[in-house]
């Protein structure tokens, strides 16, 4: 009787096996890479809001600080969305008559509340505290990109874990002094390894990387 | 818990007898050792573990594996989906979103208060802490106040307030009302009647005593089924007037309980396990420490922490408070003998308080007659405690009157005739009243009957009109404690439901009847204020709100007169014979206002360690002798009355005694409530509110099955709870550390752990314990923790975070006890975290054993690991998702877990957090104290004691140097973070040995 397989089919089952491998590596390395590209995480997508409110007409137009309207970011977790009252603080007077500033008066007149898009949404399980990072160096802008350029709000970066634990691994990459903080035209120096490392000891920053500083 | 209730107790008392049996036992189970206990006990959880064993549930779980397989990996690339902020439109002032407020106030039980500071989160309350400028709570709470909560936000309190059933509104009501009120000016109000609870609030009196002056025919009932007609009794036998009578365990030296759960939910028993703990606290060398006889029938709180019990019939009990009387020279004591089993304590006691005079008390139990009052004021008197240990004030109650006699007044003229009006605020007394009164009946012949309540309970199904009443949450009102202090209540939030509170209600006799309840608290303070002559009155009212106490409001120390004793004490007392029946709050739902409240219902219950149920308890020997077992339904007889249900062998229980707990049995509590247990008010009678003797028990030769945690997560008789007398400490500080050596710390091959920062750490105090459970229910509260059901904890899957376990030692008869919280260890060595592999349990930097939902994918391997048993899993989805109100009363710093994750004690990480950003923030360290855990801040003793134990001055750390100090189960070498303090018990050197006493004579 003769053979059934001729030689060659070791080889070639030993290309399968191999190649089933390398099928499904491959496969699994595309769905982690896809999990991590703006298609899932919506970074720089531009989310519609409910009023067509520019960041960029405020900051970088009129030079509002971002603590005239975000009050708590000093004091609290949350920054702070502002009541409809700082908007009417300005267009009571202001483009009183905008038909784009209609929602902002039938909010304030019928004491309902204006229902903002998130966009900076971190995920439930996770608990995040502005007030701390504003106070250890860390800009408005590292995180929430260049607001002054943007009319509608977009995120600049995909705020999954491994880009929190990048900065909580070593924070002196992206630390400033506390007077810059809250600059949104902030350009980090050419030897910020050398500023953040000084800032790091003078902050008192350590690089907490526990599962319970953020879950819990 | 069905297949092993069959107790030999024969074999109990041979193993007691012989050295083969454990030293500390948690129950008779226990005791008994059977196979089927041994079976039950290796099964982590009773149902479903063995799943696995068993071919076709192996195939299914294989199955469903692979299947959630296929499916892990997509799950990452779904897209977060859009969520909306909704800032406010005009912002409150001093809110930061995310920092919680807190505001004081007090809450009720019995009418007396408790001041309480309730945490808010954007206008929500979510928890209720004490209030530590409050002297009734002094920063702690009981289990009530921290239910709340859940009572705030209960989707099953009534919400609509209606006529026969049918929607009304306010209006229509007060129009109603007004219709059949006005025409009565002409006849001074002949047939209105007001029933309300206990009375401590000014306002709702001078309410009532302004209603009453337009009505002078009008008449005010007051009724609570747990009344305290005995103490108003028995003080104005002993002094011709009621005095209010208060305690300063703290002073005492010795004291005697006459049945009175001074450390269980008599007005004050706040403060009084808190200065009973500061009494007992031993430190350093200074063997100093108070010594308590408690003589009781059913075991209590404040028996599990005697020094010397004495387990005795009610109807005994005034024998031996007169005895006692006897022997310690009280003019005119009666002579009876003291009984039989009593006498050898009873003697030596009597000899501990003449040697300690001026600095001992002697307590008699709100449940206790007169007579015995009467006579423990007579002995504090003689033994010159008054003015040290015991004080009298004027009454709290606003019109301290007989609540029995006045509910059968109104009954009387309700079957009479003359009664068209009747006003119920609050209670609910078709439930509560004493059987015989049939106060149902009599309700139903009323032309026009209003009923005020939290709940459509029964007492709301017999009533025209029914009104939501609004939480003491959501209204304005005031109360006084047990001191006589005031607090002014403030509301938290708009009532969720419409509610209306009883000063609204009753503002509808007035000639404003639109008037405010805070109009109407703020007109009541307004007069004292002017007759304190305060001149500010905004500042004094803001100040008063603001720190939740009324300051200057206490009630001075008041001289009396003791009266004589003989006509007091009136005829000499005789002991009856044969079974009696004893009648007690439950202590979970007390007299059933709780029931439906899932948080209460499922916190085992203390000693039974049993939730969702009540029973009818027997002592181990009544229980052989009658051939009960636990679990049998048996009916109880009593003067013609009966009831049914299961019975249940608590060690410790009297002789001859059956305990049944009022509060079950509910037919309109709600959902959660309705239905579970039996109604003991069925044979409460208003000649004996507490106990009837005669009472006969019948086997019906059914059983039912019962969920008690008693069994659950066993520790198979290691050292664990480590306990000795003072005697023993004095001589060799040293013998508890002795019982079970910790490993040295090169045993391991590991290089140790550097903590460089904190290292926090927790220190548990079981000598300062009373088992009082508010720490379970606060840390419900705080970290969401759901309730399960019946079904799921009969399985061994309640989710409790924190447990308190009850060990016995000794005789099954009169055993001592000794309670023990156990939450998670947060080991330096966790057995938990190399278990883990998908690495959801994990040690942090600051020794905390962080667990990660999010990664958990519900292998249960590190809770088989753990050898404390303190990690909790999701079998089933058990938060409930969809009500609304529930959402509003979570923890919002703390994740909400779903199915299939396990969870645990954090160790409140949240506050860490919370206390280390602040801290940082202003560049400082965190200080010792900046930190309490929910279960800490609680704690009326003071036994839970949290920090960082990297500090040598912070207080752990002092805790954790003391000679008590031991580790639970440290032989392991898991090098627990919390660490436990010994319990030691104050032995009376004449007696020998801390041991209960009690009638050994049946067999």
């Amino acid at each position: 009787m003769s053979q059934i397989f001729h030689p060659s089919a070791n080889g070639i089952a030993r290309a399968i096996v191999i190649g089933l491998i390398v099928v499904a590596a491959t496969g699994g390395y595309i769905v982690y890479e896809i999990g991590r590209t703006p298609y899932v995480t919506r970074a720089y997508e531009a989310r519609q809001q409910p009023i067509q409110f520019s960041h960029e007409r405020h900051v970088a137009g009129n030079g509002l600080d971002c603590r005239y309207c975000h009050t708590s970011v000093e004091k609290g977790a949350a920054a702070g969305i502002p009541p409809t009252k700082t908007c009417m603080n300005c267009h009571a007077q202001i483009f009183s008559s905008s038909p784009y500033l209609e929602p902002v008066r039938s909010s304030y007149a019928n004491d309902v509340s204006i229902q903002w898009i998130k966009v900076h949404d971190l995920p439930d399980f996770v608990y995040f505290n502005h007030s701390i990072h504003v106070d250890k160096g860390v800009g408005c802008t590292t995180c929430h990109g260049r607001v002054d350029q943007m009319p509608l709000m977009w995120t600049v970066h995909s705020l999954q874990m491994e880009w929190c634990l990048d900065c909580h691994r070593s924070p002196e990459k992206y630390l400033r002094p506390r007077s810059a903080v809250f600059k949104v035209d902030y350009q980090p120096p050419p030897d910020q390894i050398a500023l953040g490392g000084e800032l790091v000891k003078a902050y008192k920053v350590k690089s907490l990387t526990s599962c319970s500083t953020c879950h819990r | 818990m069905s297949e092993h209730h069959d107790l030999d107790l024969s074999a109990i008392r041979a193993r007691l007898d012989g050295t083969s049996g454990p030293e500390y036992w948690r129950s008779l189970d226990e005791l008994a050792n059977s196979e089927a206990f041994q079976a039950y006990l290796h099964r982590e959880f009773p149902e479903q573990a063995s799943e696995f064993t068993d071919p076709v549930g192996r195939r299914q779980f294989l199955r469903l594996m692979g299947a959630s397989l296929a499916l892990a990996g997509v799950s990452a690339c779904t897209k977060q989906p859009a969520e909306a902020i909704v800032p406010y439109v005009r912002a409150p002032e001093e809110m930061v979103p995310g920092k919680p407020l807190f505001f004081a106030t007090a809450l009720t039980l019995g009418g007396y208060a408790t001041g309480v500071l309730v945490e808010s989160h954007e206008g929500r309350p979510t928890k209720i802490e004490g209030n530590p400028e409050h002297p009734a709570s002094l920063g702690a709470t009981d289990i009530f106040m921290q239910a709340a909560i859940l009572a705030l936000y209960d989707p099953d309190r009534s919400q609509t307030l209606s006529h026969l059933g049918d929607i009304r509104t306010w209006s229509a009501f007060v129009g109603a009302f007004r219709a059949v009120v006005e025409p009565k000016r002409a006849s001074e109000g002949a047939g209105i009647r007001v029933l309300t609870e206990t009375v401590t609030s000014p306002t709702l009196a001078r309410q009532i005593r302004e209603m009453l002056a337009d009505f002078p025919a009008a008449k005010w009932h007051q009724f609570d089924a747990v009344n305290r007609d005995n103490v108003r009794a028995g003080s104005t036998a002993a002094f011709g007037s009621h005095v209010e009578t208060r305690y300063q365990l703290d002073k005492a030296r010795v004291i005697v309980s006459l049945d009175a759960d001074v450390l269980g939910a008599m007005p004050g028993s706040v403060r009084y396990i808190h200065d009973f703990a500061a009494g007992r606290r031993v430190r350093g060398a200074t063997g100093d420490m108070s010594r308590l006889y408690v003589a009781e029938s059913a075991p209590t709180n404040t028996g599990g922490k005697a020094d010397h019990r004495i387990a005795i019939k009610p109807s005994a009990l005034e024998a031996v408070a007169g005895a006692l009387a006897r022997a310690v020279g009280v003019p005119g004591a009666p002579q009876a003998p003291a009984p039989e089993a009593a006498r050898t304590v009873l003697d030596a006691a009597a000899r501990d308080l003449l040697a300690n005079k001026g600095a001992c008390l002697v307590v008699a139990g709100d449940e206790q007659p007169a007579a015995v009052h009467a006579l423990a004021h007579a002995i504090n008197a003689a033994l010159g405690n008054v003015g040290t240990t015991v004080v009298y004030t004027d009454p709290v109650e606003a019109e301290p009157v007989d609540q029995v006699q006045s509910l059968r007044d109104l009954v009387a003229d309700m079957n009479g005739g003359t009664v068209d009006l009747l006003l119920i605020l609050g209670g609910n007394p078709v439930y509560t009243a004493p059987a015989d009164l049939k106060f149902g009946d009599a309700l139903r012949k009323i032309a026009f009957t209003a009923h005020l309540g939290l709940y459509e309970d029964e007492t709301a199904a017999l009533c025209q009109w029914h009104v939501p009443e609004a939480h003491p949450l959501e209204a304005w009102g005031d109360a006084r404690a047990w001191d006589g202090t005031a607090t002014i209540m403030q509301p938290l939030i708009a009532p969720l439901y419409g509610g209306r509170s009883a000063h609204e209600l009753l503002a509808a006799f007035s000639s404003a009847p639109g008037r405010s309840a805070y109009d109407l608290v703020r007109d009541t303070w307004k007069k004292t204020a002017s007759e304190a002559r305060v001149t500010d009155f905004e500042g004094y009212w803001r100040k008063s709100v603001h720190d939740g106490v009324v300051a200057g409001t206490a009630f001075a120390p008041k001289a009396v007169t003791l009266g004589t004793i003989s006509a007091a004490a009136g005829s000499a007392p005789k002991t009856a014979s044969g079974l009696e029946c004893v009648l007690r709050a439950d202590p979970t739902v007390h007299d059933g206002r709780f029931a439906n409240l899932g948080w209460l219902q499922e916190l085992p219950k203390p000693f039974t360690k049993l939730t969702w149920d009540n029973t009818v308890q027997f002592g181990p020997a009544t229980a052989a002798r009658l051939g009960i077992k636990n679990e049998d339904v048996v009916e109880v007889r009593v003067r013609g009355r009966r009831l049914q249900g299961p019975a249940w062998i608590v060690p410790g229980q009297a002789d001859d005694t059956v305990t049944v707990h009022l509060g079950y049995g509910r037919t309109r509590a709600g959902r959660v409530g309705n239905g579970v247990g039996f109604d003991a008010y069925a044979v409460r009678t208003s000649d004996g509110l507490w106990w009837m003797d005669g009472a006969a028990v019948r086997n019906s030769g059914v059983s039912t099955p019962l969920a008690s945690t008693q069994l659950h997560h066993d520790m198979d008789g290691r050292a664990i709870i480590r306990t000795g007398t003072l005697d023993q400490y004095v001589k060799n500080p040293g013998f508890v550390k002795a019982m079970e050596p910790d490993p040295p710390k090169t045993l391991t091959m590991y290089p140790p752990h550097e903590y460089k920062g904190y290292a926090w750490g927790m220190a548990v105090d079981i000598n300062a314990c009373v088992g009082c459970n508010a720490c379970v229910v606060a840390c419900q509260s705080e970290n969401n923790i759901p309730v399960v059901g019946r079904e799921q904890v009969a399985k061994g899957r309640e989710m409790h975070w924190i447990r308190v376990d009850t060990y016995y030692k000794g005789p099954a008869e009169h055993p001592e006890a000794y309670h023990q919280p156990v939450m998670c260890q947060h080991c330096e060595n966790a057995p938990c975290e190399v278990v883990c592999p998908v690495a959801a349990t994990v040690h942090s930097d600051e020794g905390l054993n962080d667990m990660v939902y999010n990664r958990c994918v519900g292998t249960r391997y590190c809770s088989n690991n753990c050898p404390y048993k303190v990690r909790r899993f999701n079998f089933l989805l058990y938060q409930d998702w969809d009500t609304p109100t529930l959402k509003m009363g979570r923890n919002p710093d703390v994740s909400v877990r779903s199915r299939g994750v396990m969870e645990k004690c954090t160790y409140c990480v949240q506050r860490i957090t919370r206390a280390k950003i602040d801290s940082e923030k202003e560049d400082r360290q965190v200080r010792d104290g900046d930190i309490v855990t929910a279960c800490q801040q609680s704690c009326p003793a003071e036994a839970i004691v949290f920090g960082n134990i990297n500090d040598p001055e912070s207080r752990v750390a002092r805790l954790r140097a003391e000679a008590l100090n031991y580790s639970l189960l440290g032989e392991l070498n898991t090098r627990p973070r919390t660490t436990y303090l010994a319990a030691l018990k104050n032995v009376n050197p004449e007696l020998g040995h801390a041991t209960g006493a009690g009638d050994d004579t049946h067999e």
